[in-house]
């Protein structure tokens, strides 16, 4: 197969184009267009959405696209879906679940959530105790437990759940990938009500929820592996994000610095400049962590990124609110809202300082991030445990 | 999200990783430092009390060509860039060399490049081949930004008097750059009488200098020279953090071998969580300051609108990170951080005095107010 160049795309974008001119084209009808022409996720296989071209080839396609004022598909709305589910499917999944779920998901018609997560099972997240029970007979699987922390629940029409299915063997086994209906009977989704007082994640109570083994992804007892794919997409999508100097937090505080010199203490001085630069060196570093992938030469640093960023993050929005004096004790709105994605600037000090207690737990907590800087990025040695070989249901808990 | 404002605003992108010229060049510092300056052999030398090693200088500096990396090839020198003096610099404080690079290579070149007179072209040529150590006759800790002393009078006919202190490497040098009230002046070494003081770091040795109507080669103006020198303190201080860098790559590589090694408690005390998160978080400072580093050396490079701002982060951000690293180092290795026999004290030595060299963290804090317009009460 000769390999696809970026010239070859750029005519199958204008192509395209002309085809579904995106001033007259209905979004959903330009993006299914997009889709069925190879130019969702060039990487992906043919009739997936992609032409199974180079990954790094996508930036031209989007910039070409976007030029010519074409929609996208809203990544921040369906982020789970495109960076978990789908590249999970892609590698587990059926013929038939790849063409029956990537094409919706990539539109945006189907949203996705994860069903990871519970109560008792968190950073440890292998000690999860939702129970999947085959149905003699139908072959179908009874599921019944509580999943938490689930963003977009409420608005998804799909779930990736993981689930035990033998709790006879030890937690890492005995574990059963699937794709859930999230409007099957007896899925039950409540908002999580957090410590900023909106509720941008949801419980989910599980109580006899009926799958097909069709949607079954990996084979039973293989679940873990296959989460191990989804975690591993789920930490690629984190902390990539370019920012411009003086970009993200750090912006508002320092313009409320310049803006309103009766704020200023000597103190306070000397806490901005350290994170000002912290923050700048951050940004450098992601900038570098960027060229070092682009030149082909991917470092370790994207392990570390999040873990800078949440600590920032939490130190500089308590700065401000300490900043602000008075105005530090209010807060702007306790409404209950239910936000489609995480608008940092957008709000006020006292949001950016409770949201952010998130960062360093969302996505792997930083203590776990920690191990594993220091497990594979440095070599060091794991805790001995005695977890691994124990059978689940002879766990604590 | 708050628009970026105008003063703070990069002015061009930043190449931020080693090229393979760079990593070329790296290879062969670093084995001749491998083969002429391990832990030991610096360890005997600063006994000795003459802690310099001039036939190391010389390979490094005129085998290979590091003198004149920052000198035009139609002065003898390499014609490269601070980016590659850099990659020079990170390997020396990988190995705390005793040479003096950082004040002869960078800051006196520095020096004679922005006087940029005819009388100091003969002077850079010589540096550029390796033959002379060149220092400039001020303190250490003097920073770009802060204002220049001027503790030297010429009292006519070229005749220059006064005394500095804290000079570093003027016991290695043949010739001394003296800023005097009326301009620039080459000194030889021979005719300053040299006082060597105890220093904190015994690589880098510290002396005072006093001058009793000694003879100078006026080189530049009083303008000329004051520009100069504030030039150099800047590309000094930008580089200076690559040194600092490879000297916490260094304590952060020996460290992590030392505790995957170490066993108490019937384990490697590498695995144990207390100490493994404090390497981690020890990493993720050495990788920003990788970072900080190169974007300072690259914006000295490429003269960058913005390298006073860029160089200022760099050097509020590496001093600590190097201090950290090794006194990380030191506890971390145990009872064995505390023997002079084992290396780390050089390297803590060191950390700490780079951290006073070419100012503190905190008054590179206090520019960095002033150019991202973040002024004090």
């Amino acid at each position: 197969m000769t390999a696809i160049t970026a010239d070859r795309l750029l005519t199958r974008v204008r192509d395209l184009l002309a085809a579904h001119p995106p001033a007259t084209t209905p979004r959903t009808d330009f993006l299914r267009a997009r889709y069925d022409a190879g130019l969702a996720w060039v990487h992906y296989p043919e009739g997936l959405g992609g032409l199974g071209a180079p990954r790094s080839l996508q930036a031209a396609v989007d910039a070409e696209l976007e030029a010519a004022g074409a929609p996208d598909n809203d990544p921040r709305r369906i982020g789970i879906g495109l960076g978990m589910a789908a590249p999970t499917i892609l590698a587990y999944g059926t013929e038939e679940q790849k063409h029956r779920f990537l094409r919706p998901l990539w539109v945006g018609e189907e949203v996705w959530c994860q069903l990871f997560s519970e109560p008792g099972a968190g950073s440890d997240l292998a000690a999860l105790g939702t129970r999947a029970v085959r149905e003699s007979g139908s072959g179908d699987w009874i599921v019944d437990g509580q999943k938490v922390w689930t963003s977009s629940a409420h608005t998804a029409r799909w779930a990736i759940l993981i689930a035990r299915t033998d709790p006879a063997l030890p937690k890492h086994q005995g574990i059963t990938y699937f794709l859930c209906d999230m409007h099957a009977p007896g899925v039950e989704v409540r908002p999580l009500r957090q410590i900023t007082g909106e509720a941008e994640f949801n419980e989910v109570f599980l109580t006899g929820v009926r799958i097909p083994d069709s949607h079954r992804l990996g084979a039973v007892g293989q679940g873990w592996a296959v989460a191990r794919t989804t975690l591993m997409n789920e930490r690629v999508s984190i902390g990539g994000m370019r920012i411009p100097r003086e970009g993200g937090m750090i912006a508002p505080v320092a313009t409320a610095w310049r803006e309103r010199p009766e704020l200023r203490t000597h103190a306070l001085h000397q806490r901005l400049l350290e994170l000002w630069v912290e923050a700048e060196v951050a940004r450098l570093t992601g900038e570098r962590l960027r060229q070092q992938l682009a030149a082909g030469q991917p470092g370790p640093e994207g392990s570390g990124m999040k873990l800078t960023f949440a600590r920032l993050n939490q130190e500089i929005s308590g700065l401000e609110v300490e900043l602000l004096g008075e105005e530090g004790l209010l807060y702007d709105d306790w409404t209950m809202r239910r936000p489609e994605g995480v608008d940092f600037t957008g709000r006020e000090a006292g949001y950016r300082y409770l949201r952010a207690k998130g960062n360093s737990i969302e996505g792997g907590t930083s203590e776990i991030l920690l191990n594993i800087v220091a497990e594979r990025v440095l070599g060091l040695p794991p805790e001995p445990r005695d977890d691994k070989d124990l059978a689940w249901k002879d766990l604590s808990r | 999200m708050t628009a970026p404002t105008t003063p703070v605003a990069p002015a061009a992108p930043t190449d931020l990783l080693h090229s393979g010229t760079e990593e070329e060049l790296r290879a062969a510092v670093r084995a001749l430092l491998t083969d002429r300056c391990d832990a030991k052999t610096v360890l005997a030398r600063i006994e000795t009390g003459r802690p310099h090693d001039p036939a190391l200088w010389h390979t490094l500096a005129a085998g290979i060509g590091a003198a004149g990396l920052l000198v035009p090839e139609k002065l003898g020198g390499q014609g490269a860039s601070h980016r590659e003096a850099a990659v020079v610099l990170e390997e020396l404080g990988r190995s705390v060399a005793p040479v003096p690079y950082l004040t002869s290579a960078v800051l006196a070149t520095e020096i004679l490049l922005g006087c940029d007179t005819p009388e100091a072209a003969p002077l850079l040529r010589e540096l550029a081949s390796g033959s002379t150590v060149c220092v400039p006759a001020v303190p250490l800790t003097l920073a770009p930004g802060a204002p220049l002393p001027a503790p030297v009078r010429e009292g006519g006919a070229g005749l220059l008097s006064g005394t500095v202190t804290s000079v570093a490497d003027a016991v290695a040098a043949d010739v001394l750059l003296v800023l005097a009230d009326t301009g620039l002046y080459a000194v030889p070494a021979a005719s300053a009488r040299l006082t060597p003081q105890v220093p904190l770091d015994l690589t880098r040795p510290l002396a005072t200098v006093t001058l009793e109507a000694a003879a100078g080669t006026r080189l530049a103006d009083p303008g000329t020279a004051r520009a100069a020198v504030a030039g150099a303190l800047l590309s000094g201080a930008g580089l200076l953090a690559s040194e600092q860098l490879g000297l916490a790559e260094w304590c952060l590589a020996e460290t992590v071998g030392h505790v995957r090694g170490r066993h108490q408690f019937n384990r490697p005390v590498g695995s144990f969580q207390a100490l493994k998160h404090r390497l981690a978080r020890l990493w993720l400072d050495v990788a920003g300051a990788r970072a900080a580093a190169r974007a300072a050396a690259d914006a000295l490079a490429t003269a960058a609108p913005d390298a006073p701002l860029t160089v200022a982060v760099a050097q509020a951000y590496c001093s600590g990170v190097a201090v950290r690293a090794a006194e990380e180092c030191v506890q971390l290795h145990g009872g064995i951080g505390m023997t002079w026999e084992h290396p780390a004290h050089l390297y803590l030595k060191r950390a700490k005095a780079d951290s006073l060299a070419l100012g503190t963290a905190s008054h590179h804090r206090g520019l960095v107010a002033d150019f991202a317009e973040l002024p004090a009460p």
